[in-house]
Protein backbone atom coordinates (compact mmCIF):
# COMPACT_ATOMS: atom_id res chain seq x y z
CA UNK A 1 0.00 0.00 0.00
CA UNK A 2 3.07 2.22 0.48
CA UNK A 3 4.66 2.01 -2.78
CA UNK A 4 4.49 5.83 -3.63
CA UNK A 5 6.07 6.82 -0.05
CA UNK A 6 8.94 4.75 -0.66
CA UNK A 7 11.03 7.64 -1.49
CA UNK A 8 10.10 9.14 2.11
CA UNK A 9 12.43 8.75 4.98
CA UNK A 10 10.50 6.88 7.47
CA UNK A 11 11.10 6.86 11.32
CA UNK A 12 9.51 3.94 11.76
CA UNK A 13 7.75 1.11 9.85
CA UNK A 14 5.61 -1.87 10.56
CA UNK A 15 5.70 -4.36 8.18
CA UNK A 16 3.41 -7.46 8.33
CA UNK A 17 2.84 -7.38 11.69
CA UNK A 18 0.69 -10.17 13.67
CA UNK A 19 -0.38 -10.21 17.12
CA UNK A 20 -2.60 -12.96 19.46
CA UNK A 21 -3.43 -12.34 23.37
CA UNK A 22 -4.17 -16.33 23.41
CA UNK A 23 -6.98 -16.80 21.33
CA UNK A 24 -8.05 -13.23 20.59
CA UNK A 25 -6.28 -12.29 17.30
CA UNK A 26 -5.49 -8.57 17.66
CA UNK A 27 -3.68 -7.70 15.05
CA UNK A 28 -3.37 -9.86 11.29
CA UNK A 29 -0.62 -8.49 8.81
CA UNK A 30 -0.87 -4.82 9.51
CA UNK A 31 1.70 -3.03 7.64
CA UNK A 32 2.37 1.03 8.35
CA UNK A 33 5.07 3.36 7.53
CA UNK A 34 5.34 6.35 9.53
CA UNK A 35 7.17 9.12 7.43
CA UNK A 36 9.89 11.68 9.50
CA UNK A 37 8.99 14.51 11.09
CA UNK A 38 5.12 14.03 10.31
CA UNK A 39 2.09 13.21 12.59
CA UNK A 40 -0.12 9.85 11.75
CA UNK A 41 -2.73 9.16 13.89
CA UNK A 42 -4.83 6.06 13.92
CA UNK A 43 -8.07 5.68 13.90
CA UNK A 44 -10.41 2.66 14.57
CA UNK A 45 -13.02 1.38 16.56
CA UNK A 46 -12.75 0.08 20.22
CA UNK A 47 -10.74 -2.58 21.21
CA UNK A 48 -9.42 -2.88 17.47
CA UNK A 49 -5.70 -2.96 18.29
CA UNK A 50 -4.58 0.64 18.70
CA UNK A 51 -2.70 -0.02 21.97
CA UNK A 52 -0.99 -2.92 20.80
CA UNK A 53 0.38 -1.71 17.86
CA UNK A 54 1.47 1.64 20.36
CA UNK A 55 3.08 -0.72 22.83
CA UNK A 56 4.67 -3.14 20.09
CA UNK A 57 6.63 0.19 18.35
CA UNK A 58 7.48 0.72 22.11
CA UNK A 59 9.08 -2.66 22.21
CA UNK A 60 6.69 -2.81 25.32
CA UNK A 61 4.66 -6.22 23.67
CA UNK A 62 6.50 -8.23 21.10
CA UNK A 63 4.74 -9.20 18.36
CA UNK A 64 4.37 -12.70 16.72
CA UNK A 65 5.94 -12.06 13.53
CA UNK A 66 6.60 -9.14 11.36
CA UNK A 67 9.01 -6.42 11.58
CA UNK A 68 8.74 -3.05 13.12
CA UNK A 69 11.99 -0.59 12.72
CA UNK A 70 12.91 2.82 14.55
CA UNK A 71 15.12 4.63 12.13
CA UNK A 72 15.98 1.43 10.37
CA UNK A 73 16.62 -0.40 13.12
CA UNK A 74 14.67 -3.42 14.24
CA UNK A 75 12.92 -2.59 17.05
CA UNK A 76 13.68 -5.30 20.12
CA UNK A 77 12.66 -2.95 23.10
CA UNK A 78 12.50 0.38 24.78
CA UNK A 79 14.92 2.89 23.37
CA UNK A 80 15.94 6.34 24.34
CA UNK A 81 14.41 7.50 20.19
CA UNK A 82 10.76 7.19 21.68
CA UNK A 83 8.59 8.36 24.41
CA UNK A 84 5.36 6.84 25.26
CA UNK A 85 1.88 9.03 26.95
CA UNK A 86 -0.03 5.97 28.03
CA UNK A 87 -3.97 5.93 27.77
CA UNK A 88 -4.41 5.15 31.41
CA UNK A 89 -2.03 7.62 32.27
CA UNK A 90 0.22 5.21 34.25
CA UNK A 91 1.51 8.40 36.89
CA UNK A 92 3.37 7.14 40.73
CA UNK A 93 0.70 8.14 43.04
CA UNK A 94 3.19 8.60 45.63
CA UNK A 95 5.05 11.29 43.72
CA UNK A 96 4.46 14.32 43.12
CA UNK A 97 3.38 16.15 39.53
CA UNK A 98 7.15 17.46 39.63
CA UNK A 99 8.72 13.76 40.16
CA UNK A 100 6.47 12.19 37.63
CA UNK A 101 7.23 14.33 35.11
CA UNK A 102 11.10 14.32 35.85
CA UNK A 103 10.90 10.31 35.98
CA UNK A 104 11.75 9.41 32.63
CA UNK A 105 14.92 12.01 33.44
CA UNK A 106 15.63 10.10 36.57
CA UNK A 107 15.36 6.77 34.95
CA UNK A 108 17.77 8.15 32.49
CA UNK A 109 20.39 9.23 35.03
CA UNK A 110 20.05 13.05 34.57
CA UNK A 111 20.75 15.15 37.63
CA UNK A 112 18.43 16.08 39.97
CA UNK A 113 18.76 19.84 39.72
CA UNK A 114 19.13 19.46 35.97
CA UNK A 115 16.03 17.44 35.64
CA UNK A 116 13.93 19.65 37.93
CA UNK A 117 14.81 22.81 35.42
CA UNK A 118 13.60 20.46 32.12
CA UNK A 119 10.68 18.86 34.39
CA UNK A 120 9.39 23.14 34.98
CA UNK A 121 9.25 23.88 31.13
CA UNK A 122 7.24 21.39 30.20
CA UNK A 123 4.72 21.27 33.50
CA UNK A 124 4.24 24.93 32.20
CA UNK A 125 3.92 24.13 28.86
CA UNK A 126 0.87 22.29 29.65
CA UNK A 127 -0.43 24.38 31.82
CA UNK A 128 0.38 23.02 35.55
CA UNK A 129 2.47 25.35 36.65
CA UNK A 130 1.65 25.70 40.69
CA UNK A 131 1.08 22.05 40.60
CA UNK A 132 4.32 20.60 41.19
CA UNK A 133 4.00 19.54 44.25
CA UNK A 134 0.45 17.81 44.57
CA UNK A 135 0.05 14.53 44.25
CA UNK A 136 -2.13 12.52 41.53
CA UNK A 137 -4.48 12.14 43.74
CA UNK A 138 -5.30 15.62 44.02
CA UNK A 139 -5.51 16.20 40.49
CA UNK A 140 -8.39 15.57 38.40
CA UNK A 141 -8.56 13.35 35.11
CA UNK A 142 -7.74 15.97 32.30
CA UNK A 143 -4.63 17.35 34.59
CA UNK A 144 -3.13 13.52 35.87
CA UNK A 145 -3.33 13.45 31.66
CA UNK A 146 -1.35 16.36 30.94
CA UNK A 147 1.45 15.09 33.43
CA UNK A 148 1.95 12.20 31.91
CA UNK A 149 2.62 14.52 28.38
CA UNK A 150 4.86 16.48 29.57
CA UNK A 151 7.10 13.63 31.10
CA UNK A 152 6.90 12.00 27.51
CA UNK A 153 8.04 15.38 26.23
CA UNK A 154 10.34 15.83 28.79
CA UNK A 155 12.61 13.29 27.85
CA UNK A 156 13.04 14.68 24.36
CA UNK A 157 12.51 11.76 22.02
CA UNK A 158 12.45 11.78 18.09
CA UNK A 159 9.38 9.31 18.27
CA UNK A 160 6.02 10.46 20.44
CA UNK A 161 4.02 7.75 20.70
CA UNK A 162 0.38 9.04 21.92
CA UNK A 163 -2.06 6.85 23.16
CA UNK A 164 -5.23 8.80 22.82
CA UNK A 165 -2.94 11.88 24.91
CA UNK A 166 -6.51 14.44 24.97
CA UNK A 167 -9.20 11.97 25.57
CA UNK A 168 -9.41 13.25 29.20
CA UNK A 169 -9.06 17.36 28.81
CA UNK A 170 -11.44 19.87 28.55
CA UNK A 171 -12.70 20.56 24.75
CA UNK A 172 -10.41 24.45 25.24
CA UNK A 173 -7.48 22.89 26.50
CA UNK A 174 -8.06 20.25 24.08
CA UNK A 175 -8.01 22.77 21.00
CA UNK A 176 -5.25 24.23 22.63
CA UNK A 177 -3.37 21.20 22.30
CA UNK A 178 -4.25 20.26 19.11
CA UNK A 179 -2.94 24.18 18.11
CA UNK A 180 0.21 23.37 20.43
CA UNK A 181 0.80 19.98 18.47
CA UNK A 182 0.53 21.07 15.02
CA UNK A 183 3.30 24.02 16.59
CA UNK A 184 5.08 20.97 17.99
CA UNK A 185 5.29 18.88 14.54
CA UNK A 186 6.01 22.29 12.28
CA UNK A 187 9.06 23.54 14.27
CA UNK A 188 10.59 20.21 15.29
CA UNK A 189 11.79 17.28 13.28
CA UNK A 190 9.88 14.63 15.46
CA UNK A 191 7.61 12.30 14.16
CA UNK A 192 4.30 11.93 16.20
CA UNK A 193 1.85 8.48 16.31
CA UNK A 194 -1.06 9.75 17.43
CA UNK A 195 -4.01 7.78 18.86
CA UNK A 196 -7.39 9.09 19.17
CA UNK A 197 -11.09 8.30 18.82
CA UNK A 198 -12.13 11.74 17.00
CA UNK A 199 -12.43 12.15 13.22
CA UNK A 200 -12.08 15.74 13.50
CA UNK A 201 -9.14 15.87 15.51
CA UNK A 202 -7.51 13.12 13.77
CA UNK A 203 -7.72 15.19 10.14
CA UNK A 204 -6.86 18.76 12.44
CA UNK A 205 -3.60 17.66 13.29
CA UNK A 206 -2.52 14.90 11.06
CA UNK A 207 0.06 14.41 7.70
CA UNK A 208 -1.58 11.07 7.28
CA UNK A 209 -4.64 9.34 9.01
CA UNK A 210 -4.91 5.19 9.28
CA UNK A 211 -8.01 4.18 9.68
CA UNK A 212 -8.04 0.54 10.63
CA UNK A 213 -10.54 -2.32 10.86
CA UNK A 214 -11.76 -3.89 13.77
CA UNK A 215 -10.44 -7.02 15.24
CA UNK A 216 -7.85 -8.90 13.72
CA UNK A 217 -6.75 -4.98 12.51
CA UNK A 218 -5.41 -4.32 9.59
CA UNK A 219 -5.22 -1.17 8.02
CA UNK A 220 -8.02 -0.50 5.53
CA UNK A 221 -7.36 2.98 4.35
CA UNK A 222 -4.87 5.55 4.29
CA UNK A 223 -6.01 9.14 4.18
CA UNK A 224 -3.64 12.62 3.46
CA UNK A 225 -5.07 15.84 4.60
CA UNK A 226 -2.88 18.26 3.17
CA UNK A 227 -4.65 20.90 1.15
CA UNK A 228 -4.72 22.93 4.01
CA UNK A 229 -2.06 22.33 6.07
CA UNK A 230 -0.96 25.66 5.53
CA UNK A 231 -3.52 27.58 6.50
CA UNK A 232 -3.78 28.81 9.71
CA UNK A 233 -5.11 27.12 12.76
CA UNK A 234 -8.57 28.61 13.38
CA UNK A 235 -9.28 28.76 9.61
CA UNK A 236 -8.74 24.81 9.15
CA UNK A 237 -11.95 24.13 11.28
CA UNK A 238 -13.75 26.27 8.53
CA UNK A 239 -12.37 24.74 5.50
CA UNK A 240 -14.30 22.63 2.85
CA UNK A 241 -11.90 20.11 2.58
CA UNK A 242 -11.43 19.36 6.19
CA UNK A 243 -14.77 19.06 6.12
CA UNK A 244 -15.11 16.35 3.50
CA UNK A 245 -12.13 14.42 4.56
CA UNK A 246 -13.89 14.36 8.24
CA UNK A 247 -17.75 13.41 6.28
CA UNK A 248 -15.60 11.03 4.34
CA UNK A 249 -13.93 9.56 7.15
CA UNK A 250 -17.09 8.99 8.87
CA UNK A 251 -18.81 7.48 6.00
CA UNK A 252 -16.25 4.64 6.00
CA UNK A 253 -16.63 3.75 10.11
CA UNK A 254 -19.95 4.10 10.47
CA UNK A 255 -20.12 0.78 8.21
CA UNK A 256 -18.59 -0.68 11.52
CA UNK A 257 -20.76 0.97 14.46
CA UNK A 258 -24.03 -0.45 13.05
CA UNK B 1 -10.40 19.16 66.61
CA UNK B 2 -10.49 15.85 65.25
CA UNK B 3 -7.36 15.00 66.69
CA UNK B 4 -8.56 15.76 69.61
CA UNK B 5 -11.96 14.07 69.82
CA UNK B 6 -10.38 10.45 68.57
CA UNK B 7 -7.41 10.96 71.54
CA UNK B 8 -11.18 11.51 73.63
CA UNK B 9 -12.61 8.30 72.01
CA UNK B 10 -9.42 6.54 72.95
CA UNK B 11 -9.54 7.39 76.24
CA UNK B 12 -13.46 6.72 76.28
CA UNK B 13 -12.93 2.94 74.85
CA UNK B 14 -9.88 2.07 77.02
CA UNK B 15 -12.18 3.27 80.48
CA UNK B 16 -15.10 1.27 79.13
CA UNK B 17 -12.88 -2.01 78.66
CA UNK B 18 -10.87 -1.21 81.98
CA UNK B 19 -14.08 -0.36 83.82
CA UNK B 20 -15.74 -3.46 82.79
CA UNK B 21 -12.06 -5.64 83.68
CA UNK B 22 -12.48 -4.09 87.22
CA UNK B 23 -16.40 -4.89 87.62
CA UNK B 24 -15.68 -8.28 86.52
CA UNK B 25 -12.96 -8.55 88.61
CA UNK B 26 -14.68 -7.63 91.95
CA UNK B 27 -17.67 -9.62 91.33
CA UNK B 28 -15.54 -11.98 90.77
CA UNK B 29 -16.50 -13.79 87.58
CA UNK B 30 -13.76 -16.32 88.64
CA UNK B 31 -11.24 -16.91 91.69
CA UNK B 32 -8.34 -16.74 89.32
CA UNK B 33 -9.41 -13.13 87.54
CA UNK B 34 -8.09 -10.51 89.59
CA UNK B 35 -9.32 -6.41 89.36
CA UNK B 36 -7.68 -4.04 87.41
CA UNK B 37 -6.54 -2.35 90.41
CA UNK B 38 -5.29 -5.88 91.62
CA UNK B 39 -3.30 -5.80 88.67
CA UNK B 40 -1.74 -2.60 87.95
CA UNK B 41 -0.49 -2.94 91.81
CA UNK B 42 0.98 -5.60 91.08
CA UNK B 43 2.71 -4.35 87.69
CA UNK B 44 4.40 -1.46 89.83
CA UNK B 45 5.79 -4.28 92.56
CA UNK B 46 7.26 -6.11 89.47
CA UNK B 47 8.27 -3.22 88.01
CA UNK B 48 9.97 -1.60 91.03
CA UNK B 49 11.35 -4.13 92.30
CA UNK B 50 13.28 -4.79 89.21
CA UNK B 51 11.64 -8.45 88.20
CA UNK B 52 9.97 -6.77 85.25
CA UNK B 53 13.65 -5.48 83.50
CA UNK B 54 15.37 -8.73 84.54
CA UNK B 55 12.31 -11.18 83.15
CA UNK B 56 12.42 -8.74 79.33
CA UNK B 57 16.39 -8.78 80.10
CA UNK B 58 15.87 -12.20 78.56
CA UNK B 59 12.57 -12.34 76.79
CA UNK B 60 13.25 -9.51 74.28
CA UNK B 61 16.48 -11.59 73.04
CA UNK B 62 14.96 -14.17 71.16
CA UNK B 63 12.23 -11.67 70.24
CA UNK B 64 14.37 -8.79 69.27
CA UNK B 65 16.71 -11.30 67.24
CA UNK B 66 13.54 -13.34 65.69
CA UNK B 67 11.65 -10.34 64.43
CA UNK B 68 14.61 -8.93 63.20
CA UNK B 69 15.64 -12.29 61.18
CA UNK B 70 11.95 -12.12 60.25
CA UNK B 71 11.62 -8.90 58.20
CA UNK B 72 14.70 -9.03 56.87
CA UNK B 73 14.55 -12.33 56.04
CA UNK B 74 10.76 -12.30 54.78
CA UNK B 75 11.07 -9.27 53.34
CA UNK B 76 13.90 -10.48 51.28
CA UNK B 77 12.34 -13.83 50.38
CA UNK B 78 8.57 -12.12 49.28
CA UNK B 79 10.56 -9.97 47.15
CA UNK B 80 12.00 -13.04 45.65
CA UNK B 81 9.26 -14.88 45.50
CA UNK B 82 6.86 -12.13 44.30
CA UNK B 83 9.69 -11.79 40.95
CA UNK B 84 10.56 -14.97 39.90
CA UNK B 85 7.75 -17.02 39.26
CA UNK B 86 10.14 -19.83 39.81
CA UNK B 87 10.77 -18.92 43.31
CA UNK B 88 6.93 -18.81 44.31
CA UNK B 89 6.47 -22.62 42.98
CA UNK B 90 9.59 -23.26 45.21
CA UNK B 91 8.81 -21.39 48.34
CA UNK B 92 5.53 -20.44 49.12
CA UNK B 93 4.25 -23.97 49.57
CA UNK B 94 7.01 -23.73 52.55
CA UNK B 95 5.55 -20.90 53.57
CA UNK B 96 1.63 -21.32 53.41
CA UNK B 97 2.99 -24.82 55.63
CA UNK B 98 4.41 -22.69 58.50
CA UNK B 99 1.85 -20.22 58.76
CA UNK B 100 -0.72 -23.12 59.24
CA UNK B 101 1.07 -25.53 61.45
CA UNK B 102 0.01 -26.17 64.57
CA UNK B 103 3.16 -24.62 66.60
CA UNK B 104 3.13 -26.42 69.99
CA UNK B 105 3.30 -29.96 68.17
CA UNK B 106 6.64 -28.39 66.51
CA UNK B 107 8.08 -27.35 69.58
CA UNK B 108 9.31 -30.41 71.39
CA UNK B 109 10.96 -31.45 67.40
CA UNK B 110 12.93 -28.04 67.42
CA UNK B 111 13.87 -28.66 70.98
CA UNK B 112 15.27 -32.14 69.93
CA UNK B 113 17.10 -31.13 67.31
CA UNK B 114 18.29 -27.13 69.09
CA UNK B 115 18.32 -28.12 72.54
CA UNK B 116 16.50 -25.63 75.23
CA UNK B 117 18.31 -22.38 74.50
CA UNK B 118 17.88 -19.69 72.57
CA UNK B 119 18.22 -21.10 69.34
CA UNK B 120 14.79 -22.81 69.35
CA UNK B 121 13.26 -19.70 70.98
CA UNK B 122 14.27 -17.70 67.87
CA UNK B 123 13.23 -20.58 65.25
CA UNK B 124 9.49 -20.29 67.35
CA UNK B 125 9.34 -16.76 67.28
CA UNK B 126 10.46 -17.19 63.03
CA UNK B 127 7.97 -19.72 62.87
CA UNK B 128 5.30 -17.12 63.75
CA UNK B 129 6.61 -14.30 62.59
CA UNK B 130 7.81 -14.80 59.19
CA UNK B 131 5.08 -16.70 56.77
CA UNK B 132 2.84 -13.54 57.21
CA UNK B 133 6.02 -10.92 56.58
CA UNK B 134 7.04 -13.39 53.39
CA UNK B 135 3.35 -13.36 52.11
CA UNK B 136 2.53 -10.57 52.36
CA UNK B 137 5.31 -9.11 50.58
CA UNK B 138 4.45 -11.25 47.68
CA UNK B 139 1.72 -10.59 47.15
CA UNK B 140 2.01 -6.90 47.21
CA UNK B 141 4.86 -7.29 45.12
CA UNK B 142 3.00 -9.33 42.47
CA UNK B 143 0.04 -7.06 42.58
CA UNK B 144 1.90 -3.67 41.59
CA UNK B 145 -0.26 -2.38 38.87
CA UNK B 146 1.36 -3.59 35.53
CA UNK B 147 0.81 -0.02 33.70
CA UNK B 148 3.75 1.81 36.10
CA UNK B 149 5.61 -1.15 35.71
CA UNK B 150 5.48 -1.05 31.73
CA UNK B 151 6.07 2.66 32.17
CA UNK B 152 9.13 2.14 33.93
CA UNK B 153 10.45 -0.01 31.32
CA UNK B 154 9.43 2.84 28.34
CA UNK B 155 11.78 4.93 30.00
CA UNK B 156 14.20 2.85 29.92
CA UNK B 157 14.32 1.91 34.11
CA UNK B 158 16.93 -0.52 34.62
CA UNK B 159 15.46 -4.03 36.63
CA UNK B 160 17.12 -2.52 39.99
CA UNK B 161 15.07 0.85 38.93
CA UNK B 162 11.82 -0.67 38.31
CA UNK B 163 12.48 -2.65 41.82
CA UNK B 164 13.82 0.06 43.73
CA UNK B 165 11.68 3.23 42.59
CA UNK B 166 8.03 1.29 41.67
CA UNK B 167 7.59 -1.83 42.98
CA UNK B 168 8.58 -1.66 46.36
CA UNK B 169 6.85 2.36 46.72
CA UNK B 170 4.31 0.43 45.37
CA UNK B 171 4.32 -2.51 47.33
CA UNK B 172 5.03 -0.84 50.85
CA UNK B 173 1.93 -0.44 52.10
CA UNK B 174 0.83 -4.03 52.18
CA UNK B 175 4.55 -4.67 53.18
CA UNK B 176 4.27 -2.67 56.43
CA UNK B 177 0.86 -4.50 56.84
CA UNK B 178 2.82 -7.37 57.13
CA UNK B 179 5.57 -6.74 59.05
CA UNK B 180 2.85 -5.32 61.65
CA UNK B 181 1.01 -8.44 61.75
CA UNK B 182 4.52 -10.47 61.87
CA UNK B 183 5.70 -8.38 64.59
CA UNK B 184 2.50 -9.46 66.72
CA UNK B 185 2.99 -13.19 65.90
CA UNK B 186 6.18 -12.53 67.24
CA UNK B 187 5.45 -11.70 70.41
CA UNK B 188 2.90 -14.32 70.58
CA UNK B 189 6.05 -16.51 69.91
CA UNK B 190 8.55 -15.21 72.01
CA UNK B 191 5.88 -15.88 75.17
CA UNK B 192 4.94 -19.25 73.94
CA UNK B 193 8.53 -20.32 73.63
CA UNK B 194 9.25 -19.26 77.26
CA UNK B 195 6.13 -21.24 78.18
CA UNK B 196 6.86 -24.58 76.43
CA UNK B 197 10.26 -24.58 75.98
CA UNK B 198 12.18 -23.47 79.62
CA UNK B 199 10.21 -20.40 81.36
CA UNK B 200 12.36 -17.72 81.24
CA UNK B 201 12.10 -14.00 81.19
CA UNK B 202 8.04 -12.95 81.35
CA UNK B 203 6.99 -16.39 80.68
CA UNK B 204 8.98 -17.46 83.97
CA UNK B 205 6.51 -14.52 85.60
CA UNK B 206 3.35 -15.86 84.17
CA UNK B 207 4.01 -19.76 84.86
CA UNK B 208 5.51 -19.18 88.21
CA UNK B 209 3.08 -16.73 89.30
CA UNK B 210 0.31 -19.07 88.43
CA UNK B 211 1.98 -22.15 89.90
CA UNK B 212 1.21 -20.54 93.22
CA UNK B 213 -2.12 -18.91 92.63
CA UNK B 214 -0.71 -15.05 92.40
CA UNK B 215 -3.11 -14.29 89.76
CA UNK B 216 -2.29 -10.18 89.54
CA UNK B 217 1.24 -10.80 88.98
CA UNK B 218 0.19 -13.11 85.99
CA UNK B 219 -1.77 -10.76 84.18
CA UNK B 220 0.56 -8.25 84.92
CA UNK B 221 2.64 -9.57 82.97
CA UNK B 222 0.58 -10.61 80.46
CA UNK B 223 -0.84 -6.91 80.39
CA UNK B 224 2.96 -5.66 80.41
CA UNK B 225 3.63 -7.95 76.85
CA UNK B 226 0.48 -6.51 75.44
CA UNK B 227 1.49 -3.05 76.43
CA UNK B 228 4.95 -3.66 74.50
CA UNK B 229 3.24 -4.71 71.44
CA UNK B 230 1.56 -1.92 71.15
CA UNK B 231 3.91 0.66 71.67
CA UNK B 232 6.36 -1.44 69.15
CA UNK B 233 3.95 -1.30 66.45
CA UNK B 234 2.92 2.30 67.09
CA UNK B 235 6.91 2.75 66.52
CA UNK B 236 7.09 1.11 63.58
CA UNK B 237 3.78 2.68 61.87
CA UNK B 238 5.97 6.21 62.60
CA UNK B 239 8.93 4.64 60.59
CA UNK B 240 6.50 3.66 57.67
CA UNK B 241 5.21 7.17 57.56
CA UNK B 242 8.75 8.65 58.24
CA UNK B 243 10.06 6.49 54.89
CA UNK B 244 7.40 6.60 52.59
CA UNK B 245 5.28 10.27 53.36
CA UNK B 246 3.77 10.28 49.65
CA UNK B 247 2.69 6.72 49.05
CA UNK B 248 -0.23 6.72 51.89
CA UNK B 249 -1.28 9.88 50.54
CA UNK B 250 -1.14 8.46 47.06
CA UNK B 251 -3.36 5.62 47.76
CA UNK B 252 -6.05 7.79 49.61
CA UNK B 253 -8.32 8.06 46.87
CA UNK B 254 -6.80 6.20 44.00
N1 LIG C 1 -3.14 -8.11 27.88
C1 LIG C 1 -4.15 -8.55 27.11
N2 LIG C 1 -4.59 -9.82 27.20
C2 LIG C 1 -5.58 -10.28 26.42
N3 LIG C 1 -6.22 -9.54 25.50
C3 LIG C 1 -5.84 -8.28 25.34
C4 LIG C 1 -4.79 -7.70 26.14
N4 LIG C 1 -4.63 -6.42 25.78
C5 LIG C 1 -5.53 -6.20 24.80
N5 LIG C 1 -6.26 -7.31 24.53
C6 LIG C 1 -7.30 -7.45 23.50
O1 LIG C 1 -6.77 -7.02 22.28
C7 LIG C 1 -7.67 -6.17 21.61
C8 LIG C 1 -7.01 -4.87 21.25
O2 LIG C 1 -6.74 -4.15 22.44
P1 LIG C 1 -6.17 -2.68 22.43
O3 LIG C 1 -6.00 -2.25 23.84
O4 LIG C 1 -4.98 -2.65 21.57
O5 LIG C 1 -7.37 -1.87 21.74
P2 LIG C 1 -7.50 -0.32 21.42
O6 LIG C 1 -7.68 -0.19 19.96
O7 LIG C 1 -6.40 0.43 22.05
O8 LIG C 1 -8.87 0.03 22.13
P3 LIG C 1 -9.33 1.40 22.79
O9 LIG C 1 -9.60 2.33 21.69
O10 LIG C 1 -10.57 1.04 23.53
O11 LIG C 1 -8.24 1.83 23.70
C9 LIG C 1 -8.88 -6.01 22.51
O12 LIG C 1 -9.93 -6.75 21.96
C10 LIG C 1 -8.48 -6.58 23.83
O13 LIG C 1 -9.52 -7.34 24.35
MG1 LIG D 1 -6.26 1.76 23.59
Amino acid sequence: MSNNTNDIDNAVTVSNVYKNYGDVEALRDLSLDFPRGQLTSLLGPSGCGKTTLLKIIAGLLPADSGEITVNSQPVTGPGPDRAFVFQDFALLPWATVMRNVAFGLELRGVNQSEREAIAEKYIGDVGLKGFENSYPHELSGGMRQRVGLARALSVDAQVLLMDEPFSAVDEQTRRKFQEDLLNLVKNENKTFIFVTHSIEEAVYVSDQVAILLPRPSRVSEIIRPEGFRHKDATSIRRDSEYLDIVDRIWASLRTYVE
Amino acid sequence: MIRYRSYLLTFLSAFIVLGSWEIAGRIPVSYSFPTFVETITAFWVLLLDGTMFVAYGETLKPLVVGVLISAFLGIGIGLTIGLSKKFDWLLSPVFVVMQTAPLAALIPLLVMIYGIGLTSKVFVVCIMAMPVIVLNTSGAVRNTPASIIEMGQAFLGTKRDIILKIILPAASPIIFAGLRLGVSAGFIGAILAELKITPTGVGDIISYSRSIADYPSMYAAIMSIILLAVIFLNVLERIENFLFKGTRQGYASE
